[in-house]
């Protein structure tokens, strides 16, 4: 019975991966790839929407990662039990469970209107940011109370400070594991469709853009218009779109994937 | 041996020089009452042994003296540790450099995951020294004071994890040494080890003792037998007695601790 | 004291702890300071009780009743199919399965998690829609069910992975000891190892439903979005993070329509920031 309800889960979701690299992959040619669209976004490709894809997620992680290593780096290695930790922890975990959504609306609030970026990359990214870095913290977090106890005992007994410890003998046997908590981050960012609704995303932008004030075209919500929002879209042109945008996310975990194997493998304590 | 330690009666009572003065020291972790009230001298130069059984306070007290303790969540201390004087849990005190002047050895061999090399230039790397030819001179010196560099020369670049587990506790000491200690604390050094480690390690310490003052806490009352000039002797967070080494074994004043060398319980 | 750049170092890492209280912080200051301006003229009783959505009609209606409703018929009907299934495969994966079975369904249940919503709302769209059409016989698919079928795929990966690591933490010992005293396997996950991991258990599925409540684009895509009160889950229905995510494009900003916008972001905080606190609650009542 527990098998039967384990498969009633995973069938659909084989099912659907199969459906969409059966419909989708003719519609991948280079052309589909390295195009701007065309025609009401009914012909040509999706380049702008692939380029404004990486621009953001490029931006979130290096907005992100920063603050939410230092961030887990406070209370692994720094704070003591004490209630600012206990705050911290619980505001972290209100931060993942904030509805992608009101990340949109605040964004929008603080980034577009209050600081005046506009729609344009530098909100959408900060936007993403805010929403990875629970995220980034709970696997960097993880990673760092991983790396056994006696380096740091060792480090210290040596007559290092505490930076130095961090630095030297606790972050580069940490550093894979947070990695491949980035890269799931970036999976994850390059995926979402509400924060960047209001914040950047262009319906249609037949150009790329040129700075980080500018807006731009993301896979997730160009997905969305050809497929809700714009009459008479070739199902196939949909089905593309949809398998590259699938096929992005799936690659970069794979690489989280790998990463971890890789860590697996080389552990040496 | 015997005329050894009758030099050292002598000396003693001539008023040897006191590199650790411990005075009315009480340490709680949280509710724990750890240590208490407890006094003593460590003079420079000699092997102090610190004996009792599990959670008598023993490796509490050793860690006092390099503030390690300061790590344990709730640690508490009152009292007070001289070190040349100078107390160590004064505020201005500069925790890292004092931890410089007293290394310690643990219990289970700690090499860093890196190479034999590395391991030992750690310390001083993060004292600013970068340059490759003066590490390399460090690296040998503390090697060959841990009598390991015969067997670890042509292994530098090797992981620190690929040694033997006595090999990895030289290590850990040479490690110590690099950084030039004035003391060195032992928590029970060789409680993993076969006696060949072992008495390696006990050699190492003989070695030592011209340039080092040495406190051995151990499980092993042979091996404090063996290793040092006095032993301390700790019950229960209490220091029950300390004397000279031969005394302790032979003629202890108090009763526990009698009970407790010739095996009655611990 | 002595050493400034450890002095700096430890403050800047401070500081970034410290961000994370100020982001929960600024979310709240700036959804409210936009969206109390709303109950400004606009009494808030008629913003949470009111049975009529039209912002844009003369006077315009900001009732979120159906919205809420929406919300709650979508989340009601995909915890009722996720919760069981994810309970049941997670016991599969964490009680039965073994070896390579066991490795291939984890690294399912986190692609299912890495499918982006949007997807998974383009799939319901083309596959599942048309097929609730056809099965009920009625004039769209776009309705709560078709919602609450996709919506229980997007909240099953939470429950499936945090219910498994709440089995697998679980000692050996428990399910030992009831093997030896002659407990079948069934007995024993019944009686034993579902109740010992029961406050991680209550602890995922309430995340799920907090990732249903949130969750928006596929909810978007395939409910109709109809702002009406639902008797069925056979209608059209509206949920609240689908009207703030449709209608945000077309407001002008700084109207009453726009402000209504970012109080229903309020009401959403508000509803996951209590799921989420209580299910960190039931995580760590246990260690």
């Amino acid at each position: 019975m527990l098998f039967l309800a384990t498969l009633v889960i995973f069938t659909p979701i084989a099912t659907v991966l199969f459906v969409l690299i059966q419909r989708g992959l003719p519609e991948i040619r280079w052309e589909f790839l390295t195009q701007m669209p065309r025609m009401g976004m009914r012909q040509g490709g999706i380049f702008p929407a692939i380029v404004g894809t990486f621009y953001l997620v490029i931006g979130t992680v290096a907005i992100a990662m920063p603050v939410g290593i230092a961030t887990a780096i406070y209370l692994s290695e720094y704070a003591k039990e004490t209630r600012l930790k206990r705050l911290i922890e619980i505001a972290i975990v209100n931060l993942a469970g904030v509805p992608s959504v009101v990340y949109g609306l605040f964004g929008m609030g603080l980034f577009v209107l209050f600081l005046h970026f506009g729609s344009s990359i530098l909100s959408g990214a900060l936007t993403l940011a805010m929403m990875s870095l629970p995220v980034i913290i709970t696997s960097s977090r993880e990673a760092l109370s991983s790396v056994p106890y006696s380096f740091r005992e060792a480090s210290l007994a040596l007559g290092a400070t505490r930076w130095q410890t961090v630095k030297h003998a606790v972050l580069p046997h940490a550093l894979p594991g947070i990695l491949t908590g980035t890269v799931l981050t970036i999976a994850r960012a390059a995926g979402e469709t509400a924060p960047i609704l209001f914040t950047v995303a262009a319906f249609y932008l037949p150009k790329l853009p040129h700075s980080i004030f500018d807006q731009c075209m993301a896979l997730p919500y160009h997905l969305y218009v050809i497929t809700t929002q714009v009459p008479n879209v070739r199902i196939s042109l949909q089905y593309g779109t949809a398998l590259v945008l699938v096929g992005l996310v799936l690659g970069i975990n794979l690489i989280a994937v790998l990463i971890r194997a890789h860590i697996r493998s080389q552990k040496k304590w | 041996m015997v005329e050894q330690q009758s030099s050292v009666v002598s000396r003693q009572s001539s008023e040897r020089n006191v590199k650790i003065n411990v005075g009315n020291l009480n340490v709680y972790f949280g509710a724990i009452h750890a240590l208490r009230n407890i006094s003593l001298e460590v003079y420079k130069n000699e092997i102090l042994a610190a004996i009792g059984p599990a959670n008598s306070g023993k490796t509490t007290f050793l860690r006092c003296l390099n503030r390690m303790n300061d790590l344990q969540p709730n640690f508490r201390v009152e009292g007070k540790v001289l070190l040349d004087g100078k107390n160590v849990y004064d505020t201005a005190v500069d925790v890292p450099f004092l931890r410089r002047r007293v290394g310690v050895v643990f219990a289970t061999p700690t090499p860093l995951p890196m190479s034999v090399f590395e391991n030992i230039a750690y310390g001083p790397r993060r004292l600013g020294t970068g340059k490759r030819s003066i590490l390399e001179k460090i690296v040998e010196r503390s090697l060959k004071k841990a009598a390991l560099w015969d067997e670890v020369k042509n292994r530098l670049r090797d992981s620190a994890l690929k040694l033997s587990g006595g090999q990895q506790q030289r290590l850990c000491l040479a490690r110590a040494l690099a950084v030039e200690p004035e003391v060195i604390l032992y928590d029970e050094p060789c409680s993993g080890l076969d006696p060949i480690s072992t008495a390696k390690i006990e050699e190492t310490m003989f070695e030592l003792q011209k340039d080092y003052t040495q406190i051995l806490v151990t499980n092993n009352t042979k091996q404090a037998a063996r290793v040092s000039e006095r032993t301390a002797f700790f019950l229960m967070g209490e220091l029950v007695e300390i004397g000279l080494t031969d005394k302790i074994f032979t003629a202890p004043q108090d009763q526990r601790t009698e009970d407790y060398i010739t095996g009655r319980f611990g | 004291m002595k050493r400034p750049t450890e002095w700096f170092i430890e403050r800047w890492i401070l500081f970034n702890g410290i961000f994370s209280i100020a982001a929960v912080g600024l979310i709240f200051f700036f959804l409210t300071k936009e969206g109390f301006n709303l109950f400004k003229h606009y009494p808030l009783k008629d913003f949470l009780s009111g049975r009529q959505w039209y912002p844009i009609s003369e006077p315009p209606k900001f009732g979120i009743l159906p919205l809420i409703l929406g919300s709650f018929w979508v989340t009601a009907g995909a915890t009722l199919i996720a919760v069981p299934l994810g309970v049941a495969s997670a016991l599969f994966i964490a009680e039965v399965a073994k070896g390579w079975i066991k490795e291939y369904l984890k690294v399912g249940v986190e692609i299912l998690a890495a499918i982006p919503s949007v997807v998974l709302g383009f799939v319901g769209l083309v596959t599942l829609v048309p097929m609730v059409k056809q099965m009920f016989h009625i004039p769209t698919g776009l309705t709560a069910l078709s919602g609450a079928i996709m919506l229980a795929f997007m909240a099953m990966p939470t429950v499936v992975s945090i219910v498994e690591d709440a089995l697998t933490a679980v000692p050996r010992s428990y399910r030992e000891g009831s093997i030896a005293m002659g407990a079948t396997q069934w007995q024993t996950i019944y009686r034993i190892t579902v109740p010992a991991a029961g406050s991680g258990i209550v602890a995922g599925v309430m995340l799920g439903i907090g990732r249903v409540i949130g969750e928006t684009m596929a909810v978007m895509m395939i409910t109709g979005n109809a702002a009406v009160i639902p008797h069925t889950l056979l209608q059209p229905v509206r949920t609240m993070t689908a009207t703030i995510a449709s209608e945000m494009g077309e407001t002008v900003q700084g109207s009453d329509h726009y402000f209504s916008l970012f109080a229903i972001g309020i009401v959403l905080f508000v509803i996951t920031f209590i799921i989420n606190l209580a299910a960190d609650f039931f995580l760590h009542r246990k260690k």
